[in-house]
């Protein structure tokens, strides 16, 4: 319970990091970001918009700054995260509300998928340390870890889809598709490819983490004692090694996700896929702040949740945790 | 140090960095024309003159490869020494000097490592009126730190308690003269290592940012020529080298910090090291 709780606080400071961010960062770039955004959008918004954005970010407010901030923070916690001005008058919650599946969906599926094979190859890899597969895996898995999502993904997309035609070249879903049981096949078919993408350049991390962790808990002495009582190696190996090694995979998964995560920025925007990732570059790209910072703070929300998931997940799997909260 | 340079895999490292160092330094000598000159015809094949065709823009593939790797290589290099360097300030200051500070800075780093980096790196380049490789470097140390600097923290509080560190407690020697003597050498093969992730990490980033047009798109790098290879529609006419190469490169150099990274860890690293 005690590492549940410290672990709790800890993702709670974060996503009020996460927010005050978002307060912070505008007001103290140099160059007045806000008033280049308006700039920007000169003539284009009414100007009773113009007069809620800028009491939004702190322009022409008779608040002082911290009863600003504090009104912010009422604002983002019920969920008042603004409107989209690219999008106008659609709010930023519902723009986020429908983007967000698709990527859930995405990055759902890669970071499994990547989990459970990186670990795999890893653990095998580390077993038999020096062998054959072992010097593979390594250079393997460094080279993964070092490929550009995005060129990946343009490669794949020149390819596999513009090429050879195996794919669709953008979007979620065919057009005349609506999302629905029928739609079902035209939404795999277009997410099967920045789904591989995906998987493929986050494996690489699992793998050498896997690898690492597995040749240092052979060096144990428990390895040694199950050996000597002459258990089979294959008992060995996966109820005393493999076991024990992948605990730490569920430590590193803050990192693994933050990966995943970015993966997805680049994949969603070269394969024009609709999920949050897209919209997170288009709002940076049009100066859009509201829609930007609100899509900011729900990947960070997101990313925390998974990583609390990923801690239930080590309490449960570690008795040495569970047993450390009760003495 | 003999155990590094038996390794395989750190030679391969060492190599390519080598051979792009080399390429960085000699740009102007190798490449035959300015890679910012756009006066040749646009999309070129293949030839004598233009060894990997020319751009839609008129500029020449090549010489814009080569001089690629002057920003690829500086930003990672230096990216990879500034958080190095802040990780052993934090590693100090947290593991040895330990108490409330490192209650503090344990937070912060928490804090940054649950933080998804890339995010992060994106909303901070959004608010930047201008960007140039200095402000690249600033902001990839800013949101990619905190990675690994648990470990150094951890190296420093056992090292403070091991007897060599004692005994020169005893002989009373300064608290800063131990941390120069004896904390930071034995902390040195854990920071070349995280040295090398750290570039690693920023070589991928800036290439990534770059590409996304939030960079300094009339820079010549890498990640620009792949921004303009997709903003000028050039794969989808034909010209596919123009978007194979530079990624190849920096697969290429990405991979060599990769490799070094992993090598140091293997030798620095009591628990992965063979006996």
């Amino acid at each position: 319970m005690k590492f549940l709780l410290r672990r709790l606080a800890l993702l709670l400071l974060t996503g009020w990091a996460a927010i005050t961010l978002n307060f912070v960062l505008p007001r103290l770039m140099p160059g007045d970001p806000i008033e280049a955004m308006l700039a920007r959008y000169q003539g284009r918004l009414d100007p009773r918009t113009v007069s809620a954005l800028k009491i939004e970010f702190g322009l022409n407010s008779h608040q002082g700054p911290l009863s600003e901030y504090f009104t912010y923070i009422g604002h983002t916690l019920t969920g008042n995260l603004g409107t989209s001005i690219t999008y106008f008058p659609t709010s930023v919650a519902s723009i986020i509300g429908s983007a967000l599946p698709w990527t859930l969906g995405l990055v759902g599926f890669s970071i499994v998928v990547a989990f459970c094979i990186g670990t795999a190859l890893g653990a095998a890899a580390g077993w038999r340390r020096g062998s054959r597969l072992d010097t593979f895996v390594v250079p393997f898995g460094v080279m993964l870890s070092a490929m550009p999502v995005f060129w990946v993904s343009l490669l794949a997309l020149y390819f596999l889809a513009f090429r050879l035609g195996w794919f669709p070249v953008a979007g979620g879903i065919g057009t005349s598709q609506t999302v629905s049981i029928s739609g079902i096949g035209s939404i795999i078919s277009h997410a099967a490819l920045p789904a591989m993408t995906l998987t493929l350049v986050s494996l690489g991390s699992w793998v050498l983490l896997m690898r690492n962790n597995t040749v240092s808990v052979l060096g144990e002495d428990f390895i040694k004692f199950g050996r000597a009582k002459g258990l089979p190696e294959r008992v060995v190996a996966y109820r005393y090694a493999a076991r024990n090694a992948i605990l730490p995979n569920f430590t590193a998964f803050a990192l693994a996700l933050g990966f995943v995560v970015a993966g997805a920025i680049f994949t969603e925007s070269v394969f024009s896929y609709p999920g949050i990732a897209y919209y997170l570059l288009q709002a940076v790209l049009s100066l859009d702040y509201p829609l930007m910072q609100g899509i900011f703070l729900v990947i960070v929300v997101a990313v925390l949740c998974a990583n609390f998931l990923a801690d239930l997940l080590y309490v449960f799997l570690d008795p040495r945790i569970r047993l450390e909260s009760r003495s | 140090m003999k155990a590094f340079f038996a390794n395989r895999l750190a030679l391969a490292g060492l190599a390519i960095v080598a051979f792009f160092g080399l390429v960085a330094l000699l740009a102007p000598v190798i490449a035959p024309y300015s890679p910012t000159d756009i006066n040749f015809k646009p999309m070129l094949g293949v030839s004598a003159e233009h060894l990997l065709g020319t751009t839609p823009q008129g500029n020449d593939i090549f010489s814009q490869l080569v001089y690629g790797a002057r920003a690829s290589l500086l930003v990672g290099l230096a990216t990879g020494a500034v958080i190095a360097a802040v990780q052993l300030l934090m590693g100090i200051f947290s593991g040895y000097v330990g108490g409330w500070v490192d209650a503090v800075l344990s937070v912060v780093t928490n804090v940054f490592l649950v933080m998804p980096g890339l995010v992060l790196l994106i909303v901070i380049a959004a608010y930047l009126p201008q960007r140039g490789l200095v402000t690249m470097i600033v902001i990839l140390a800013v949101a990619g730190w905190a990675w690994g600097a648990r470990v150094l923290r951890a190296q420093a509080m056992s090292l403070r308690d091991r007897p060599f560190v004692e005994a020169a407690r005893m002989s009373g020697e300064g608290r800063w003269w131990i941390v120069l003597g004896h904390i930071v050498p034995n902390m040195f093969g854990i920071l070349v290592a995280n040295f090398f992730g750290a570039a690693l990490y920023a070589v991928l980033a800036e290439a990534g940012l770059e590409f996304l047009g939030l960079g300094n798109i009339n820079n010549v790098t890498w990640g620009t020529m792949l921004y303009w290879a997709e903003n000028g529609d050039a794969v989808l006419l034909g010209q596919w080298l123009y978007l194979l190469l530079p990624g190849l490169c920096i697969l290429l150099l990405g991979m060599a910090f990769g490799l070094l990274n992993f090598a140091v860890d293997q030798v620095a690293n009591p628990r992965l090291r063979r006996n």
